[in-house]
């Protein structure tokens, strides 16, 4: 079948600002985004530019605001869209060039939280327990590939660039639950504040927009709850 | 820019990260990474990590060793094996105490799970070694090492693409790389320099492998009179998707996934009666092969089922929760209800750059190492996969052999100066830059590529045969003949992904023609590397590495033994 790319492109080289270019290609419904994108790139123009790795939805490379919403290239089929599919760098994020936009920002606040285990205890020369329970509790939050799709769907994120943004508090929430973790005082100093978690307006955009279909609105919920009961 | 440290590692995978993680605390070390090190091809690993706990049944790290050895067809170096099957279980442990979210057992444990070709009591019958995060084990060691880098202030260059290995006297004195963003040449000069760049299926049309697997280390080392070891070995998964060549986990069958033919038969209780779905890849890529010339491959085309319906909506939900999500999303059933439609697909290098245990890279048939160079994880050839690597045998290498060449790196560098740079250090790698950017030649990179994998594919696959690996020789060959009247259409600096893949496209094609020469020269049939002329193994001639050189008449080949210390050679039976 025939689809039309409609891709916004920016080269930082020779273009003043962004502009809108067309591409028809032949997919089959069964292709990937990333396939036609790819097509475009081989067969068409070698200049357009995208980042993409693993081409199934693992690395979280190819997010992009496709039809709107922030999405993964190699985890849309064409067979979910239309005709004509309107392609523009992931929302939120500062344009680099075409599709590829700037993640360093991102990086930096995943690092703000310590994203690490904190547990100052001499491990045990074996494995440390954990009940299947304790290591469910927080199963949903590990699933982050730290592919920025809720970030950059976040309308707080887009108003307040220094907001420490879902993605940072995912992976905050997957060591605020884990039972071997004693880092909870020292993290709540990253998040309990005016751009920690309390600029969310709970607006499930970061929930639509996950590839990995983690209920992140609800992870951030549950760290806002853990934060005032901290206080109590 | 010239940038200084003791150590540098290119590439973010399992191997690199765990390697950094030694030498972070010790010496000033850098990570290079082409990607975003969280992107790295580690986080696709889906099934597992095997290490002889013992958490659920009896086990011990001997019959690890044994599986490993046998499960590589006997090239295995034994060794190497014992290291890798030994380290395997305190490797497991650290991963836990740096917060690995393994499953657990009832009583809170790591829970653990059978896995292809590995047994009990040396080959009795299956046994649950494989330690595993549901069927995401890979992104949680990814996760995992990168989590405990941050902690730790690894130094990192993200999106920074190595070009060149700087050598001077014979002795490493660092690197060159291509930095995406702004189109620039850096020298990054060290002591010692880690390759652990990851696979190169992307030779491959239908493969596991990400877009960034293209052997850049192999091809580079290549360069610096460094031989390849084993390249005809390159393991075939049983089962990836049909078509697209996405890797659906031996997991599957390691919970209880059967795979099927046309008539609905367990076709592998006929090619291995005591292992059956859990034999080795090769063997069960070989057979799928066969049902399928056969004429017994669904609706008589190219693939068979994996059926895993008959385990239950929980535990495909539970322990295979991403295999059922490719297959809602990539084909559109549910793994739950009905079998997924499988084909093999191009997966791992046994071969490549070979080490010594401590991850020091030799250079010829008496492992003579070359000061400074290092090299870890699937670009590396140690050689604990043989002729065939075990599932999950991957994840243990990466962490096992990083740590072991980060640990030796460190001692390295703590008793070295800083080599001199070498005259003119960078001129090598800005010519290339300059070459591309400036070419105006009739060919286009993505072209070749395409060729390139359909060839390698269709001749150089499952089965082999002379006058096919001949073919695809003289037409690799051809090929980069005319990979050298290239045209990019982007000549910009700034993110010029067309330069890069036209540069990883020269280093994929010579991998290529090595891996079709070794497996021209190689008459016989040993794991992954299988003759239809030539069916039977062959001890006596070629129970022998491989050891492939770049010069300018070609590829020359040389051989050095295999190191064999507890089991001798037998025949393979599952």
């Amino acid at each position: 079948m025939q689809t039309t790319l409609r891709i916004l492109r920016f080269n930082p080289e020779t273009d003043r600002r962004p502009h809108w270019a067309e591409f028809t290609v032949e997919v089959e419904p069964t292709d990937r985004l990333l396939d036609a994108l790819n097509q475009v790139k081989d067969t068409q123009d070698g200049t357009l530019t995208y980042r993409r790795s693993c081409a199934h939805g693992v690395c979280g490379s190819d997010a992009m605001t496709i039809d709107s919403g922030n999405r993964l290239a190699c985890k849309t089929l064409m067979r979910d869209l239309g005709r004509r599919v309107t392609i523009e760098p992931l929302r939120g994020f500062k344009v680099i060039k075409d599709l590829v936009v700037d993640m360093d920002s991102f990086f930096d606040k995943y690092r703000l939280v310590m994203p690490y285990l904190i547990n100052v205890g001499e491990p045990p020369p074996e494995e440390r327990l954990q009940s299947q329970a304790e290591r469910a509790r927080f199963d949903m939050t590990t699933k982050c590939i730290l592919c920025g799709c809720c970030t950059g769907a976040c309308p707080s994120y887009w108003a307040n660039p220094d907001y420490i943004g879902p993605a940072a508090i995912v992976q905050a929430h997957r060591f605020l639950f884990d039972s071997r973790d004693q880092g909870l005082w020292a993290r709540l100093q990253v998040l309990n504040t005016q751009d920690g978690v309390w600029r969310c307006r709970t607006v499930f955009n970061c929930t639509l927009a996950c590839p990995r279909e983690i209920e992140v609105t609800k992870a951030i919920g549950e760290v806002k709850r853990l934060l005032v009961r901290s206080h109590l | 820019m010239i940038y200084t440290f003791d150590a540098v590692i290119v590439g973010a995978g399992g191997a690199g990260l765990r390697a950094a993680l030694e030498l972070g605390p010790l010496c000033r070390v850098a990570v290079l990474s082409k990607l975003y090190p969280t992107r790295s091809h580690t986080g696709a690993a889906q099934g597992g990590i095997s290490a002889a706990l013992g958490n659920s049944e009896e086990d011990s790290w001997e019959w690890h060793m044994f599986d490993t050895v046998k499960g590589g067809d006997y090239l295995v170096d034994q060794d190497a094996a014992e290291v890798l099957a030994r380290e395997a279980i305190d490797s497991v442990y650290e991963l836990e105490h740096w917060g690995l979210p393994f499953d657990r057992t009832p009583d809170g444990r790591i829970a653990q799970r059978p896995f292809g070709g590995h047994t009990h009591h040396f080959g009795q019958g299956p046994v649950r070694r494989s330690c595993f995060a549901a069927d995401r084990t890979g992104h949680m060691i990814l996760q995992t090492l990168y989590q405990q880098c941050v902690r730790h202030d690894v130094h990192f260059f993200d999106e920074y693409h190595v070009l060149d290995l700087l050598v001077e006297g014979g002795a490493v004195a660092g690197v060159t790389a291509y930095q995406v963003r702004t189109g620039e040449v850096h020298t990054f000069r060290a002591k010692a320099v880690l390759f652990a760049t990851g696979g190169m299926g992307r030779m491959f049309r239908i493969s596991s492998n990400a877009h960034a697997l293209t052997g850049d280390g192999p091809a580079i080392a290549l360069h610096h009179g460094v031989p390849l070891q084993d390249m005809e070995f390159f393991q075939f998964h049983p089962t990836g998707i049909y078509k697209m060549g996405i890797l659906i986990t031996e997991a599957v069958r390691g919970e209880g996934g059967i795979l099927l033919n046309k008539d609905g038969e367990r076709f592998m209780e006929r090619y291995s009666p005591t292992m059956k779905d859990l034999a080795p890849r090769d063997i069960v890529s070989r057979a799928i092969y066969l049902e399928i010339r056969e004429g017994r491959g669904i609706g008589g085309k190219d693939y068979v089922h994996l059926d895993a319906s008959h385990l239950g909506r929980k535990v495909v939900e539970s322990k295979i929760p991403d295999i059922a999500d490719f297959c809602r999303t990539y084909m559109g059933i549910d793994p739950a209800v009905e079998p997924m439609l499988v084909q093999p697909t191009a997966h791992y290098a046994m071969g490549g750059i070979p080490t010594d245990v401590d991850g020091r890279v030799v250079i010829d048939e008496q492992n003579t190492a070359m000061p400074g160079f290092y090299a870890a994880g699937e670009c590396a050839c140690v050689s604990v996969h043989g002729a065939n690597r075990l599932g999950t045998n991957s994840l243990v290498d990466l962490v096992v052999f990083g740590r072991r060449a980060g640990r030796n790196m460190a001692d390295y560098v703590r008793e070295q100066e800083l080599p001199p740079l070498p005259a003119g250090a960078d001129g090598p790698s800005r010519a290339l830059v300059e070459g591309l950017l400036a070419s105006r030649g009739p060919e286009r990179p993505a072209a070749i590529r395409c060729e390139l994998q359909s060839e390698m594919m269709d001749n150089v696959g499952v089965f082999r045969v002379e006058s096919q690996i001949r073919h695809a020789v003289d037409r690799v060959r051809a090929l980069r003949e005319r990979h050298r009247y290239l045209s990019l259409q982007d000549r910009g600096r700034q993110f010029n992904t067309e330069l890069l893949e036209a540069i990883e496209l020269g280093g994929l094609l010579e991998l290529a023609e090595v891996t079709a020469t070794s497996a021209l020269a190689r008459k016989e049939s040993r794991g992954a590397h299988s003759r239809e002329d030539y069916p039977q193994r062959d001890d006596v001639t070629w129970l022998k590495h491989t050891l492939a050189y770049r010069t300018d008449a070609g590829v020359e080949l040389r051989y050095k033994p295999v190191t064999i210390t507890r089991f001798q050679p037998k025949p393979r039976t599952y």
